[in-house]
Formats: C-alpha cells, structure tokens, sequence
C-alpha cells in the first residue's frame, strides 16, 4: 500500500433489488466507479432516491453490492470496518436509554476500545463539537442540531480515518444547518480524515468538499465530477463568495435535468399506484 | 396537586363513598338479609381481627408462594422462547400468530384437567398460573425484539458490535418497555387465574379460604378477606408500577 492508493476506490458497483427476470426489479446503482483520496473531502449529490445512500452504504461495507467492488486502503470490503470507518446517520441513532455519554463509551466499546482509554476519548470528542456540557443528558433532552453534534462526536471518537455522512444535517433548518457546517468544516480540516458525505443541500456540498461527485437520476451513476479548489477550513467569506455561487449555479444546471428525469419516473410511479388503487376497488364490487 | 388533580380526587373518593353509604343503609335501613350483605361494621370489625392476629397468614403465604413459582417459571420460559422465536422471521411467521392463537383460548378451561394432572394442592394453581402468564409474556418478547429500530442494529454493526454486544446493549434495552408491559400483564393474569383456581378446587390460599367462608354463610369474615385480597392486588399493582417507573430510567 502506497501513499498514491487512494482511501477508498469504487469499481464498477450495481446494485440491484429484486431478480433480473421480476418485472419490480429496482437497479439503485448502475456501474458506478469513484476513487477518494486519502484525506479528501468528497460530496455525493442526486436527486432523491438516486442511489446516493446506497453508495454510501456499500462503501462502508454496510451492504454488500449485486455486482463491483469497494476497496478500502487497496483491500476489497464486504461487511463494516468498525477500526477504519465510522457513519453519521441522517437519523439520530444515538441509544435513546444511554447519556450522551455513555452513547459514546458503548460506541468504542464495540469497536474494542480498552476500557480506561473510553472516557477520556468521549470527553474529548464530546468537546470537539462543544457538547462538554452535555455529558449526562439523555438524547430525547437535546435538540436536533446536538444530537447530530452528538452523532459525530461518537464517530470522532472512534478515531477512524474514514467517516462516511448520510445527510447529516437534513432533517436541521437552513440557519443550524449553515452554523454546523462551518463548525465541521474547521473541525474536519484538524482531523484530516477522508470524508465522503451525502447532502441534498448545493450550497453545502461546495462549501465542504474538496470535490462534488453529481449522480444522475435511477439507475445512478456518476454524472460529472466538480472540483473546488478552496484550502480548508472554508471561511464564511467562502460561504457568500461569488466563487460558491458560480459553483452553485454550475451544480444546478447539472442537477436540472436529473431532477426532472426523477419527477417523471415517480409521475408514472404515482400513476400506477392510483391504477391499482382503482383496480382494487373494482375487485371489491 | 393542581385543582383539576384535586377534582378528580375527591369525585373518586365521593364514588367510594357513595358505595359505602349505600351499603350502610341497605343493611340497617332496608330489608337486605345480614347474611347476603352484612353491616358495614361487623366486617370492619372481622378486618380488624383478621389484620391483628394475623391468621391471614398461611392463606396469604400459600397464595404468594403459588404466585411467585408460576410467574417465574412463565417469565424465564416466556423471554427464552420469545427471544429465540424472534431469532428468525420464519420462526416469528410460524410461532407468533400460533401463541396469538392460543392466547385467545380461555385457558381457564385446561384446570380441571391440572387438577387430575398435579393435584388438588399448590401445584395445579402454580401450573395454571404459569400456563396463562406465558402468553402475553412470550407474545411481548417476541414483539419487542422484532421491532427494535432497524437504524440501532445498523449503527451497531458499523461500530463493530459483536453478536453478544448486539444482544445485550441494544436489543435488550431497545425492546425493555415492551418486554416489561409483558411482564405485568403476566404477573396479574397469573394473579388472578391463581385466586381463580383456588376457589375451584384447594387446599388452601386466599381463594379457598373466601370460599369456605362463603359456604359457612360466614359472609361477614368472606368479606373482610375479600377486602383484603383487594389490598393486596393494590399493592401488587403499585410494585409493579415502581418497578416499570424505574425500567424505564431514561426520559422518554
């Protein structure tokens, strides 16, 4: 393994649900390659239901693809690498009967943390992402915003050098979400970890990523690769730069038309589903 | 207390006034036979005898002991069977509409059938008691392990939980207030089919012993005991409670 492998390389991943020969079969993720430097940043953008997650997913060995390969550090993965790489679910999925805390603590326990190593590892992540004060809380007494905070205080703690991010902020308002990318921003220069994150959101995937992969419409693949060309940590005269704007916009045209591709493919979803509504109610008479 | 809290209250002690002022003057203003209902103070008097000298206890001790055994034995069979039924999802297709099924048969039904079985003493009562508690208990397991959130098991594995670490940390916890809601519908059914049984055929406990009063046409002491059986099911009631309150140690 050299320093030119890159963390991650994607070789021609489909996945695919459902058997070839069922008319159903959804292919989420066609023939799809993508190599992520070692302490790079990349954003993976689509429209919805385009396969993004899924990437993600088999990336991180979280599912295992119909056809393909990841290699991660030049090895070929098929189930989680717990000491390599750590997830920030869009969803909390920080255990609702354990603290903040303790959320962290079991986290590197199943990763196989020595015992006395775990308190001060969650103490100080919990720090990096100002939470310090948040130790002894239960997640259901935080908002939104620290909860996700609280999520990738526990994946900083494992001290992986991959961190895979599945909309991390989508389920935040537009202001939180602004705050905590410029908080991660800064805190993900330090740490110089590879990062691939997911966002529905132009403007914070030009205002993270060192580079934006676009994924066309279902079956997805990668459409085209944008560079940005910013040092880290991106300042927030980055975020109302003409050169994030230009960059948005360049990203918008891209995404144009796949977003329209999207709305037919669910237009005549939609139409099937009310077709079989309306058969249903026939068979009833 | 708020006013509205306090409201409340008082209609509900009102409502259990009423019953005793109704009751007092049926049995010393009406025609209502002293044998059928007696004076409220004739069996407040047989309570005081009874709490004083303590003659409740072998009945109690039989009752509670025949409890104790059959909600031990259909807890530790209930969440074993539960957890390995809900190991597979076939196992969960064939098993859980199979105990649902059974569930809804009046096991009550199967006692005489004990009594020829085990015996007339302790052993029929804790086997109908165990048998009726299984169900909820078997069926809420099954219940609360097959829909822990899907996210928790993924966020585990990508951490690397073992299949041990898995099962301890986050199913257990994640399916408790399920499994715990099992637990005391099992506690109180088996309760009650206990003091069911005992009045059907016994040697002994609190069931038997209202009965025989009953047929001694003692009904002043049958009620006193009847009172008494009251309390103690409050009191069961209110450990259960305690004991779910702290079960559940998180804010929800």
């Amino acid at each position: 393994m050299t320093q030119a492998t890159p963390a991650i390389r994607v070789e021609g991943l489909t996945q695919a649900y459902g058997a070839e020969s069922d008319p159903r079969r959804v292919v989420a993720l066609q023939n799809t390659s993508l190599s992520v430097a070692r302490g790079e940043l990349v954003a993976l953008i689509g429209p919805s239901g385009c396969g993004k997650s899924t990437l993600l997913n088999l990336m991180g060995g979280l599912a295992a693809p119909t056809s393909g390969q990841v290699l991660v550090d030049g090895e070929m993965i098929r189930t989680p690498l717990p000491r390599k790489i750590a997830f920030v679910f869009q969803e909390s999925t920080l255990f609702p009967w354990r603290t903040v805390l303790e959320n962290l603590k079991l986290g590197m326990a199943f990763q196989g943390v020595p015992k006395e190593e775990r308190d001060p590892r969650a103490r100080e992540s919990l720090n990096a992402v100002g939470l310090s004060d948040f130790a002894d809380h239960y997640p259901s007494q935080l908002s939104g915003g620290m909860k996700q905070r609280a999520q990738l205080a526990r994946a900083l703690a494992l001290q992986t050098d991959i961190l895979l991010m599945d909309e991390p902020f989508a389920a935040l308002d537009e202001q939180t979400r602004m705050v905590l990318g410029e908080d991660l921003s800064v805190l993900l220069a330090r740490t110089g970890k590879t990062i691939v994150f997911v966002t529905h959101s132009l403007v914070e995937a030009v205002f993270l990523a060192d580079r934006v992969a676009v994924l066309t419409a279902r079956p997805g693949k990668i459409k085209t690769i944008i560079p940005v060309n910013e040092p880290h940590p991106r300042s927030r005269s980055f975020m109302t730069s003409d050169k994030l704007n230009a960059l948005r916009n360049q990203l918008y045209e891209l995404l144009h038309d796949e977003i329209r591709a999207t709305m037919a493919l669910g237009a005549s979803a939609g139409a099937a589903e009310t077709k079989s509504l309306y058969t249903v109610k026939e068979e009833e008479k | 207390m708020t006013r509205s809290r306090l409201a409340e209250r008082l209609v509900q002690l009102g409502f259990f006034g009423a019953v005793l002022v109704a009751w007092e003057i049926a049995t010393t203003r009406g025609h209502v036979s002293a044998l059928l209902l007696p004076p409220l103070g004739s069996v407040y008097r047989d309570f005081i005898t009874l709490l004083s000298t303590g003659q409740f206890w072998p009945d109690l001790g039989t009752t509670l002991y025949e409890l104790a055994v059959a909600f031990l034995i259909a807890a530790v069979s209930g969440t074993v069977i539960g957890y390995a039924v809900s190991r597979s999802g076939y196992s969960v297709k064939v098993f859980d509409p199979l105990f649902a099924g059974l569930y809804a048969i009046p096991a009550i039904l199967l006692f005489p059938l004990y009594v020829l079985f085990f015996g007339i003493g302790p052993a029929s009562k804790i086997a109908m008691g165990a048998t009726i508690a299984f169900f909820p208990i078997v069926l809420n397991t099954i219940a609360g392990l097959i829909y822990v959130k899907s996210l928790y098991v993924t966020a585990a594995r990508s951490m690397g939980a073992s299949p041990r670490q898995m099962f301890w940390s986050v199913m257990l916890p994640a399916a408790f207030p399920v499994l715990l809601n099992g637990l005391r519908m099992g506690l109180i059914l088996a309760f009650l089919s206990i003091l069911g049984s005992e009045t059907i055929a016994s040697f002994g406990g609190l069931g038997h012993r209202i009965v025989e009063l009953g047929e001694n046409l003692d009904t002043s002491k049958m009620f006193a005991y009847i009172v008494f059986v009251i309390i103690i099911a409050l009191l069961l009631n209110s450990a259960v409670s305690f004991a779910e309150s702290r079960g559940r140690s998180h804010p929800a």
